[in-house]
Order: C-alpha cells, then sequence, then structure tokens
C-alpha cells in the first residue's frame, strides 16, 4: 500500500507550488487586458502619454510575467514526476487539453510576448496594437485549456473506464470542452484575473496620486483601470461560479461543505453567513442564517434543494459497496473471464468503481473490507467542513470589498473628483493585497474541496501519486521552498523599485524624477545611474 | 484514420517537436551557456542576451509543447519517465528556473555583482538542461530499470546517480557541445567584431570535437551495448498495454533498424554532413548557411538516436517484456486522432507567426545598439 505520508507530502508540493504560481497568473490575465486597451487609446488618440502607460505598466508586468513563466514549468512537469499513476490513468482525456494549451496558447502569448518588449521601433503602430492583443488572447486562451483540464478533474465528462488498458478513455471529446464546470469556472476565474490587475493599476496610481506626483499620467491610468476593474468585478460576483456547484456528486459536496450544510433542508435554503462548523456534532454552533439566500444563489430556483452532508454520507457509503462489486469484476475480467455476463455486471457497476478505489487507503484487497473501513471511506469523501466554510467567506469578503472600492474610484474618476478622495485613494494602497488573497482562496475551496478525489468519483488522490519515497519528497519539498522564497524576495525588491520610480524609469526625461531642477532626485533614483543606492 | 498508422504518426510528431525543441530553444541554451565563455564584457554579454531577447519565451513553448504532447499521446511514457527521472528533471527544472528571471532581471539593475550572480544564472539555465537532456537519451539506450504491476503502476529502482555513468555521461557531452555549437552559429549571425569573431571559432572548434564525440558513442553503441529486440512480431501493432510481449536483448540490436529500413541513414548522413559544413561555412564566413547546417547537425544526432531506438522508446533493464515501445504506450485511437487535427491546424499557424517575428527582429547587434538603448533592452 502507499504510505500516507507520501501522498500528504506530495499533496503539500503540489497545493504549495500550485498557490505560488498562482501569484503570478491573475496578474498577467488582468495586465495583458489593461495593457491592450492602453495601447488602443494610443493608437486612437495619438497621445504619447497613453504610449509611456504601455510602457511603464509593461514593465511592472514583465517582473511578474518572468516568474509566471518559471513557476509554470514546475506545473507541467508535476504531474508526471509526482503523480505518475494519475498522468497514466487520466492522460488520455487530460494531457489533450494541456497539450491544445501549448499549442493554441503558450506560443501565441510567448512568441508575441517577445515582440511586445522588442519590437517598438520595429513594428508599425498597428502591427504592435495587434501584438498587444495577441498577448492577451494567449494569456486568455492558456486559462481557458488548463480550466478545461480542471473542468474535468471536478465533473469528468466524456469519458469512459477501459479495463484492458487500466485506463480512463475518451469518448466525448465535445462534452470535455463543453463541460459546464468548465466553462463557468473559466469566466470566474479570468474575470478575477482581471480584477487583480484592476486593483494593481489602481493602488499603485493612487500612490501617486497621494504624493502628488506624475498626475496627467496617474490620473490616466486610474481612469482605465477603474472602467475595466468596474466591467470585471461585476462579472465575477454575479457569474461566481457557486452556480456550478449543483452539477456532479463532488461539486455538490463542495457546496455543503462550503456552506456547512449538514442536513438537507426545505427549499430554498437558508445561507449561513456566520457559525462555527462543528464536525463531531455534525452542526453549526452559533449560527446567523439568511433565509432562502443559498437555495437561489445555489439552485437559481426557490424548489431545488441543497443536499445536506448527512444524506451525501448515505448515498456514498452504498456507492462504495457497489464499488466494491465493482473492483471485484474488474478483477475477474482482468483475469481473462471476459464473458458477457461479466462485462455486462461491470457495465452495470462501472461508475462506481472509483468509490470502490477509495478504500484501496485501508485494504489492498477493496473486497475485503470491513463494516468500519468503509465507513471510514464513505467519510473520507466529505472535505473538511470549517477551512472550506471560512476559506469561502474570506474570498467573498474580499470581492465585496473589492467591489466597494472600484465603484467609488470608477464613481469619483469619471467625475474627475478622485484627487480629493485622500481616504480612498489609501484605501486602495493599502487594498493591495485583496485580489490576491481572494484568488489563492478561490483555488483552495476548488481544490482541497475535491478532496478525497484527484478525478471526482474516479480516482482517489492516494491512488495518484508516484511511487516515490518520502525521503526524495522531503529533499523537493526543501528545494522548492528555498528557489521559491529567494525569486520571491528578488521579484519583490524589483516589483517595489520600479513602482517607486514610476514613468521616470522609461527615461523620457518627462516624468517625476527627471524634472528640471530635480536631476539630483534623478540621479538618486534611477536603477542604473547609482550603484551605492543598489545596495541598501 | 486507422490505429496502427496513427501511432507511427504520433511517434513521427513527437520526434518532430523534439527536434523543434532543439533547433530553436537549442541555440539560445547554448548562447545562455555560452554567455561567460564568449561574453567578455558586459555590453558583449548584453548583445548576446539581446540577440534572443525576443525569442527565448516562444522557443521554450518548443518544450513545453513537447511534453504535453507527450502526455496527451505517450500517458505511460510521461509517467515512467517523469516520475523514474525524478531527480535528473527536477535538475532540469531548477536550472531553467533561472532563465525567465535572468532575461528579465540581470540588467534592470547596474550593479556588477548583481549581473555577475545573473550570468551565473543564465550559463546553468543553458548548460545544466542541454547537459541533462543527452544523458536521459544515453540512459535510454542502456535501457532504464522499471516494471509495472498488474494495475499498471510503475516502479523505478535507479537512482539519479547511476544515470551518471560513462555512456550517459558521454551523450550528455554531445548535447551540451552540440547545443553550444548551435549557439555559436546563431551569435555568428547576429553579431559582430570581436563577439562575432570568437562565435565562429568556437563553432569550428566544437563541431569537431562533437562530430568526434558523436562518432565514438556510435562504436561503443556497436560494441559495447546490448540493444532491445521485440521477439515473434505478430499483432505488436495491436498491443493495449506493454505487458504482454516478449524482449530479449542482443549485441549490435540498435544497428538492426539501419539495415532494415536503409533510409533511415539519413540521420547519422545529416549529422556528419552537417558538423563537416559548419566548419566549411564558419571558415568562409557564411554565417546563415553555418546555422542552417548547425541546425540539420542538432536534428541529425536527434533523430538518430530515434531511429536506433525505434519501436521503442524506453526500454527497460528491469524487466524488458515491460519495455515501453510506440505500439504500446499510446492514447486511445480517439485522442491521438483529434490531437493529430489540432496538430495539423496549428503547426502551420505556429511556424508562420514565430517566421514573422524572426524576420521583423532581424539584424546584427552592435555594442552601439546597446548602449543607446540600455533602459528598454536585456
Amino acid at each position: 500500500m502507499i504510505s500516507e505520508n507520501l501522498v500528504d507530502l506530495s499533496r503539500l508540493q503540489f497545493a504549495m507550488t500550485a498557490l505560488y504560481h498562482f501569484l503570478f497568473v491573475p496578474l498577467t490575465l488582468g495586465m495583458t487586458f489593461i495593457l491592450a486597451i492602453m495601447e488602443s487609446l494610443y493608437v486612437m488618440t495619438g497621445k504619447q502619454v497613453y504610449k509611456d502607460m504601455v510602457k511603464f505598466w509593461g514593465k511592472l508586468f514583465g517582473i511578474n510575467f518572468a516568474l509566471g513563466v518559471t513557476t509554470g514549468l514546475t506545473m507541467e512537469f508535476q504531474f508526471g514526476t509526482n503523480w505518475a499513476y494519475y498522468s497514466h490513468y487520466v492522460g488520455d482525456i487530460f494531457g489533450a487539453p494541456l497539450a491544445i494549451e501549448g499549442m493554441m496558447a503558450f506560443f501565441l502569448e510567448s512568441t508575441f510576448i517577445g515582440l511586445f518588449f522588442f519590437g517598438w521601433d520595429r513594428l508599425t503602430k498597428i502591427q504592435h496594437l495587434m501584438v498587444t492583443w495577441l498577448v492577451a488572447l494567449g494569456s486568455n486562451m492558456s486559462a481557458l485549456w488548463i480550466l478545461i483540464a480542471n473542468g474535468w478533474m471536478q465533473n469528468p465528462v466524456g469519458a469512459e473506464f477501459n479495463y484492458d488498458t487500466m485506463r480512463m478513455e475518451m469518448v466525448n471529446f465535445s462534452d470535455v470542452i463543453f463541460n459546464p464546470v468548465a466553462q463557468v469556472k473559466f469566466v470566474h476565474t479570468v474575470s478575477a484575473g482581471y480584477v487583480t490587475g484592476a486593483m494593481f493599476v489602481l493602488g499603485i496610481s493612487a500612490w501617486y496620486l497621494l504624493n502628488k506626483r506624475d498626475l496627467p499620467f496617474a490620473r490616466r491610468s486610474f481612469a482605465v483601470a477603474a472602467s475595466f476593474g468596474m466591467a470585471s468585478i461585476l462579472s465575477v460576483i454575479l457569474l461566481g461560479d457557486e452556480s456550478g456547484y449543483e452539477i456532479g456528486d463532488v461539486q455538490k459536496t463542495k457546496l455543503a461543505a462550503i456552506e456547512a450544510e449538514w442536513h438537507t433542508h426545505e427549499a430554498p435554503a437558508a445561507f449561513t453567513l456566520f457559525g462555527w462548523p462543528n464536525e463531531e456534532t455534525m452542526q453549526t454552533d452559533y449560527a446567523v442564517r439568511i433565509p432562502y439566500v443559498l437555495g437561489l444563489i445555489a439552485t437559481r430556483s426557490t424548489t431545488e434543494e441543497v443536499t445536506g452532508i448527512h444524506d451525501l454520507l448515505i448515498e456514498h457509503e452504498a456507492r462504495i459497496r457497489n464499488g466494491m462489486l465493482a473492483y471485484d469484476l474488474l478483477l475477474k475480467l482482468k483475469a481473462g473471464d471476459k464473458s458477457e455476463e461479466t462485462r455486462n455486471a461491470f457495465d452495470m457497476v462501472r461508475d462506481d468503481l472509483g468509490y470502490g478505489l477509495l478504500l484501496k487507503k485501508y485494504t489492498n484487497n477493496v473486497t475485503d473490507a470491513s463494516e468500519t473501513q468503509i465507513k471510514s471511506a464513505a467519510r473520507d469523501t466529505i472535505p473538511k467542513v470549517a477551512p472550506m466554510f471560512w476559506g469561502f467567506r474570506l474570498m467573498v469578503a474580499c470581492g465585496f470589498a473589492m467591489l466597494l472600492l472600484i465603484a467609488l474610484s470608477f464613481y469619483h474618476s469619471a467625475r474627475q473628483s478622485v484627487e480629493k478622495q485622500r481616504w480612498l485613494l489609501k484605501a486602495l494602497v493599502w487594498a493591495l493585497p485583496l485580489p490576491w488573497i481572494a484568488c489563492e482562496m478561490g483555488w483552495f475551496v476548488a481544490e482541497f474541496g475535491r478532496q478525497p478525489w484527484s478525478i471526482a468519483e474516479v480516482l482517489p488522490t492516494h491512488l495518484s501519486a508516484s511511487s516515490r519515497s518520502v525521503e526524495d519528497l522531503w529533499m523537493s519539498i526543501g528545494a522548492f521552498v528555498a528557489f521559491y522564497t529567494l525569486l520571491l524576495i528578488v521579484e519583490m525588491y524589483l516589483m517595489f523599485r520600479f513602482a517607486r520610480l514610476g514613468p521616470s524609469a522609461l527615461h523620457t526625461g518627462r516624468y517625476h524624477f527627471e524634472q528640471p531642477g530635480r536631476h539630483g532626485a534623478a540621479a538618486m533614483a534611477s536603477p542604473v545611474m547609482n550603484r551605492h543606492h543598489d545596495r541598501v | 484514420m486507422d490505429y496502427e498508422s496513427l501511432k507511427l504518426i504520433w511517434w513521427a510528431l513527437i520526434g518532430l517537436l523534439l527536434v523543434g525543441f532543439a533547433v530553436t530553444d537549442g541555440f539560445d541554451m547554448g548562447v545562455g551557456a555560452l554567455l561567460r565563455v564568449l561574453g567578455k564584457t558586459d555590453t558583449e554579454r548584453r548583445v548576446m542576451l539581446n540577440t534572443i531577447g525576443p525569442h527565448w519565451d516562444g522557443n521554450q513553448v518548443w518544450f513545453i509543447t513537447a511534453g504535453g504532447a507527450i502526455f496527451a499521446a505517450w500517458p505511460i511514457v510521461y509517467a515512467v519517465a517523469f516520475s523514474g527521472f525524478y531527480w535528473a528533471l527536477l535538475l532540469v527544472l531548477f536550472a531553467l528556473f533561472f532563465r525567465p528571471v535572468g532575461f528579465e532581471y540581470r540588467s534592470k539593475i547596474e550593479d556588477s555583482r548583481w549581473r555577475s550572480m545573473w550570468d551565473w544564472g543564465l550559463t546553468v539555465g543553458g548548460a545544466v538542461p542541454a547537459l541533462v537532456f543527452g544523458v536521459a537519451f544515453g540512459n535510454l539506450l542502456l535501457g532504464v530499470p522499471f516494471q509495472f504491476d498488474e494495475f499498471m503502476r510503475s516502479t523505478y529502482t535507479g537512482s539519479f546517480w547511476e544515470l551518471l555513468n560513462p555512456f550517459g555521461l558521454l551523450a550528455g557531452l554531445i548535447s551540451l557541445g552540440m547545443l553550444c555549437m548551435h549557439g555559436a552559429t546563431w551569435l555568428q549571425m547576429r553579431t559582430d567584431a570581436d563577439l562575432y569573431e570568437r562565435a565562429r571559432k568556437l563553432s569550428m572548434v566544437l563541431a569537431l570535437v562533437v562530430a568526434v564525440l558523436f562518432g565514438l558513442a556510435g562504436v561503443w553503441l556497436y560494441l559495447g551495448v546490448d540493444g532491445y529486440l521485440i521477439m515473434g512480431s505478430a499483432d505488436i501493432a495491436q498491443a493495449m498495454t506493454p505487458l504482454n510481449k516478449v524482449v530479449t536483448r542482443e549485441p549490435g540490436a540498435w544497428f538492426y533498424n539501419y539495415s532494415k529500413y536503409s533510409w533511415m541513414m539519413v540521420a547519422p548522413l545529416m549529422a556528419f554532413a552537417g558538423f563537416a559544413l559548419v566548419i566549411v561555412f564558419s571558415s568562409t564566413r557564411r554565417s546563415g548557411l553555418a546555422f542552417l547546417f548547425s541546425a540539420i547537425a542538432v536534428a541529425g544526432v536527434i533523430l538518430t538516436a530515434g531511429f536506433s531506438l525505434f519501436p521503442f522508446i524506453m526500454p527497460s533493464s528491469l524487466e524488458p517484456n515491460h519495455s515501453l515501445t510506440v505500439w504500446d504506450v499510446v492514447s486511445s485511437r480517439m485522442t491521438l486522432n483529434i490531437m493529430f487535427w489540432v496538430a495539423m491546424v496549428f503547426v502551420p499557424i505556429i511556424l508562420s507567426y514565430t517566421i514573422w517575428g524572426y524576420y521583423k527582429m532581424w539584424g546584427r547587434l552592435t555594442n552601439g545598439f546597446i548602449e543607446n538603448n540600455k533602459y528598454s533592452t536585456y
């Protein structure tokens, strides 16, 4: 049997590297669009300030993008290095969107990003604008394909188990692409990225406005980000992916955990605003409930029920018992008994095979599982409620705080009164971490909530790991922590440095540290002129 | 399309992606590895970096896509190779970490220690992957210790240090030397003055050395390494899993394909002719042709390894019958078919905008250009 430790460490490594990668991805998704909008304004109006905006925000974008590329490589390697059985078991379906992502999105994004940075003097205005839009298109297409892959992990449609090859195989590709869970996830995730980009530009522009420097530059940047942010935050909240939680059993379980919905209540269910989920007694202590709201959000109806954890447990236990049957029949098929009778019997229970595999954590033979082991496996099908409950609420709280800030920014920016709202500008600077907290929590709720499955109802996480040693995992985790910490320090250092410099980092002679009578200041702040400054 | 043809097509397509990776990303890895060797001053190093500045990221996608295509078309290879070569792959990964950040961050601050540190990073980011890929290919020819259980879970019994055997290291040196040569011919095309002269001389030396090492590896493979052979050819193309075949080992078996399919001789010929013509055209200062034949040599070396192994991809030294071949590691027919059409549509599109990108950024970079654009270049 596979050691618990190995599985836990493999999960830890994946979670760490994915959360880290996801610090850079949302900003890339948002910034590419913001840059494309700014450059469109430049081409339409011919005003130099817009070109400077593209170049300056492009510099900050580049600092972030480099780490996005770096840490993305890890993700591509890691399915193979640490989740070899997973790769074998579902590569037939899961590998396809990844390969398509490479061909359709990464090539586009990466080829044109080179031209974006280096092509200013080599391309016509229109060509360069087209290049910038293609970078934005590429990064968003990449999000589409990776979320099709991820959506399939949550709701594995269009595939069937093949006992000859011992793996899942694709039977309907368009089902995989048009998987409703994937579509909802895509819209929600890219919108969250747009909000991240908008909050980033708003926060830094607000800081310039507070310091009364580079005003025309900062005002215009602020206005672009406020309008783009307004559309994006509405899309994140209105098209929040809770609507995707009624599709597929694991999504339902996730919803029940997020809402600490222990028992199925009459429709429409009440929404628990706050409370203390108690796993022991299976109830939420000190709960504050708002009637009807959960039913409305989750089912978009007043009559459909939201299934509670208690009923899900009963369902899952029955499916585990079916899964034991399926496993027994699979052994017969593998032993060479391919009679019509055995095949038909297997087809009847094939969909529950994954539930049977949950028992592999407790007994290698599956079919000899004891009652206690079956109960434990059923209990495993419900992710821990408290982290789900609080993770989700933290994400939503950040979302609403950003809605408020962006709406006010949009309003005051439209009325050209934003510079008078110093408290708003200050709040925007301090709110810079919010989109990242929300994005990371979103990832956590979606993926922690999928446990104990790597592929919902098909393949338990426990079985998915590679056969490596626990020592291997400790060493690789140590190496990742060391590299990633170092890279983050360097990245943050450069990001702060260039954000402080502002557009004078472009050395056009038109901005804050470069204006007449400020030459001393220019020398002090320039990244290239002053060597002592580098050792601070 | 029938399953058997699809299996062969995917063998060819993955070969094409690997060649695409080595020919494009190969020269920028070579430039990275040579950064401290050829670039004597900060400005010269910046010239070198800026010749590949607009292209390295797109080039690297050949590598990523080759990985993705192996996942999609040969999931078993992806699972066994990536988990078995765990530390070798992590080493490549950690080395590659230095590239995106090295390119982007190096010249953002003018401090000689800062820049020197990133120059080392970029050297590692170019040299280590080039070396490790070669070592991995060398070990494929030797066979790798893995086996499956009845549920197709693979276990690998070797260690990282065992990969560093003499033949593996020779293959690693060939790969490193070849990509450095490729980088040097690229620099011949894109630089001038002293840097150009240095790159030109080094291209010739490397072409000669690598040609000799490549020949040596061939002799070693013939005399000292047992190849793998599938016994009884009945219906091997219809196999569903790698578990049901009989494989033996024989001296010289890696050379059987060249008498069976004589057209495969084209691969080693490409390699040797390529190396020779790199020397000829470097000495006559025809830098474009030198680069072209360098690319042909690189492709020839990789195809030689692939053709010698065929139909094997990853032979098992532990349980030869479980060896991975082009017939029994593939995805379902439906997936192979879909991915084939996706590749047919997108590869030409990718090639056309990649070529447009190179065309737009073409020309020799000089020290003067860097000094006039020091805030907007790498």
